[in-house]
């Protein structure tokens, strides 16, 4: 009975001995895993830090004042006025598509029209104030 | 201690005698002897055994105060070592509202020599010199060989620049990194931006200090670890901003005019949208400032914070208004205003030596009549007026952010005889800044509730006291919105705004007393939209003249009005004002196809 005791015991501290064993390693391996994201995290930053100053240096306004200017005749872009605020009544929607044979107005396809008939009405959401 | 035998013959002989056993006199002293004997050992393990308590409960001790600490502290990641890597940057970034960068850091390389450890001195400054082309040789040389041990070659070099000098494979030379400011946007905002250098310089590290603007009144608060790099973020709108400093830098070349500035603030926060002051300069580059001459010429000079220049007619509002709110006079209450008007051995004339007679009081503001706001400051008198614009904040330095805010004090006479009075009343005589002009006029468009200028966006502020009442207030808007309808201010008109503003001419101070002929600022100061205020813009234009017509013209109705108006015409939309607009448009809707209305509730 006594003897079974010890083995019991003694394959207890073994067990408990290669936990402890194994628990460290991995806590020393966790350890380092830790080190090399921290760097790897404050790399990351530095990058974005070097990026962002990019994208901010890129799209500061002077440039893109001069891109306006170079591409003027393709993109034909002005200062935003006060004339560009509309209703929403005003935006031109596309026309629904309808099938080809049922055209009785006999448009055209893709004219914008104001308001399209068979539009729902307006919502109160769509009115700005 | 004599040590007592165990057979002693005294007692053996006495016991033989008596025919008793010896032998029990022996066991008796064995006895005795084994007794002390035991009596040492006890005491010696009872010892041990405190001994043995004493570790047990100091080690039981720690592990209690080791989990009793554990359990009381904050989490914390564990570390090995201390990494040499920050995570976060040391100096936090400057944004706008919307969070678009202004200022940021950037990570470069200085560069610094060791002489003693050079395998080929000469080498290695010529091939220097051909790297970096302000670098002179000769003097390079002559560092690299003498008893020097130690010296700084550049300071910030791009990483092209470091790779070429890392291609020299001199082992003498060696790079520490470096955080660089770097403010993206040029000349943009650089007044309000300031600039930083570096202060403590190291091989591994240097600090970065600013050294004007918000750079250095937030200073403490940028590189602060606490604040986690959160960005600090300024009231400004970048967009605003650079539309606004285009409009004035055009305007400034139209007009011919040595300096501008204009600002655009929130009524009803103070916080300052856009600020401007021309001729600006690069943050990155920081210019020196002058040594010699007047502080006023040099581009680091902001105009709009530290400029105190006399703001002429735009200060006619403030006595008018205060005669509104104390219900002496109304806007139809007609004045005399005969010019020229005598205030002791002084002569106040008009504008052009004109005469206007008898007029409204709405018309003494639309017509900028100086002898007709001199009645009325006189009907306030001195005292309620000296009162009103200290309380309008004419008498200190603004409060807004910025490290040489506190510099701008106003120029206030020291004595308020009557003909101070008189000439305050039509803005000569007290020197402020247009920062100032812009924050009085926000208060009175705010309702008469005070507004302190402030560049940081979203601060808690506690709502300004009421030096006006709201109805004199809005009184006061009127007048101003008459000014641009039919007034000097015709030409800052912006259709669907409603501007509402005055125009200021001032003569400037000759440095040697008196005033120039022909050198003005002419500044124009603006609400809008009428209705309910939301901005307030004020543009100034030191020493301008038009030329329009063949004519020469000096005054703002000529010159800061148009450039005030072409800035709020570009930036209004841009800060979400729709126009506003009397009828609505037409609603066109094609009628459908089968003759039906759509109909719902």
């Amino acid at each position: 009975m006594r003897s079974v005791l010890y083995l019991l015991t003694t394959l207890l501290v073994m067990g408990m001995a290669f936990w402890a064993y194994r628990e460290n390693y991995s806590t020393q391996a966790a350890l380092t895993d830790m080190v090399k994201v921290q760097r790897e995290i404050a790399a990351l930053r530095e990058d974005l830090g070097v990026r962002r100053a990019e994208w901010a240096y890129l799209n500061r306004p002077e440039r893109l004042r001069e891109l306006v200017n170079l591409n003027f005749e393709k993109l034909k872009l002005v200062p935003f006025n006060a004339e560009q605020f509309v209703d929403v009544r005003q935006v031109a929607f596309p026309l629904p598509k309808a099938p080809p044979a049922a055209d009785p107005a006999g448009l055209p396809d893709g004219v914008p029209v104001e308001r399209p008939a068979g539009f729902p009405p307006l919502r109160p959401q769509e009115r700005t104030p | 201690m004599i040590r007592t035998p165990l057979r002693p013959l005294a007692r053996i002989l006495r016991a033989r005698e008596k025919g008793e056993n010896p032998d029990a006199i022996e066991a008796e002293n064995r006895a005795q002897r084994h007794a002390v004997i035991q009596d040492g050992a006890r005491s010696r393990a009872e010892g041990r055994l405190f001994i043995l308590a004493l570790a047990f409960v100091g080690a039981f001790g720690v592990v209690g105060l080791r989990m009793g600490a554990l359990a009381a502290t904050q989490p914390s990641e564990p570390q090995m070592q201390v990494t040499g890597a920050q995570i976060i940057s040391q100096r936090a970034d400057i944004t706008d509202r919307h969070g678009r960068v202004l200022a940021t850091n950037l990570l470069t390389h200085s560069l610094y020599a060791h002489p003693r450890q050079m395998v080929d001195p000469n080498g290695a400054a010529e091939k220097l010199a051909a790297i970096f082309p302000d670098l002179k040789v000769d003097r390079l040389k002559e560092d690299f060989s003498g008893k020097r041990s130690f010296l700084w070659i550049k300071k910030k070099i791009s990483p092209e620049q470091m790779q070429a000098v890392h291609d020299i494979g001199e082992p003498g030379l060696l790079f520490g990194p470096r955080e660089m400011r770097l403010y993206p946007n040029g000349r943009i905002a650089s007044h309000i931006l300031g600039g930083s250098t570096f202060g403590k310089e190291d091989v591994a590290s240097a600090e970065v200090v600013g050294v004007a603007g918000v750079e250095k009144a937030f200073d403490r608060w940028l590189r602060d670890p606490a604040n986690d790099g959160a960005p600090l973020t300024l009231s400004l709108d970048l967009t605003v901003q650079s539309a606004m400093e285009e409009v004035l830098s055009n305007g400034m070349k139209v007009m011919n005019a040595k300096g501008a500035t204009g600002i655009v603030m929130e009524v009803h926060t103070g916080e300052i949208v856009a600020m401007a002051s021309l001729p600006d300069f690069d943050p990155n580059d920081r210019p020196r400032p002058l040594l010699k001459g007047d502080p006023s010429d040099s581009p680091l000079f902001n105009r709009a914070v530290q400029g105190q220049y006399e703001l002429g007619s735009t200060f006619k509002i403030f006595p008018v208004a205060q005669a509104i709110d104390l219900k002496l006079v109304s806007p139809t209450t007609m004045i005399n205003a005969n010019a020229p008007l005598r205030i002791g051995k002084y002569l106040i004339n008009e504008f052009r030596n004109h005469n206007y007679g008898t007029l409204t009081v709405t018309d003494i503001i639309v017509k900028s009549s100086n002898v007709g706001t001199v009645r009325v400051a006189q009907i306030l008198g001195a005292d309620r007026q000296k009162d009103f614009l200290e309380k309008l904040g004419f008498f200190e330095p603004t409060t807004v952010e910025l490290s040489e805010g506190p510099t701008g004090k106003p120029l206030v006479p020291r004595r308020w005889p009557a003909v101070t009075s008189a000439t305050v009343a039509f803005g000569h005589g007290l020197a402020a800044s247009p920062l100032h002009l812009a924050s009085a006029y926000a208060t009175v468009a705010n309702g008469g509730k005070r507004v302190k200028p402030t560049l940081v966006h979203d601060r808690n502020r506690r709502e300004g006291e009421q030096i006006l009442s709201a109805e004199a207030a809005r009184t006061a808007v009127q007048l101003l919105r008459q000014v641009v309808v039919r007034g000097s201010g015709r030409s800052a008109n912006v259709e669907g705004y409603e501007v509402a503003g005055k125009t200021g001419t001032a003569d400037k101070p000759r440095p040697t007393g008196g005033y120039y002929g022909n050198k003005v600022v002419s500044t124009f100061s603006s609400v809008f939209p009428a209705s309910d205020p939301k901005y307030v813009v004020v543009v100034s234009l030191d020493e301008p003249t038009s030329v329009k017509g063949g004519g020469e013209s000096r005054t703002a109705g000529m010159t800061a009005a148009p450039v005030a108006g072409e800035v709020i015409r570009r930036v209004a939309p841009l800060l979400g004002l729709r126009p506003l607009t009397d009828q609505p448009l037409p609603v066109v809707e094609r009628p459908l196809v089968d003759g039906l209305k759509l109909v719902s509730n």
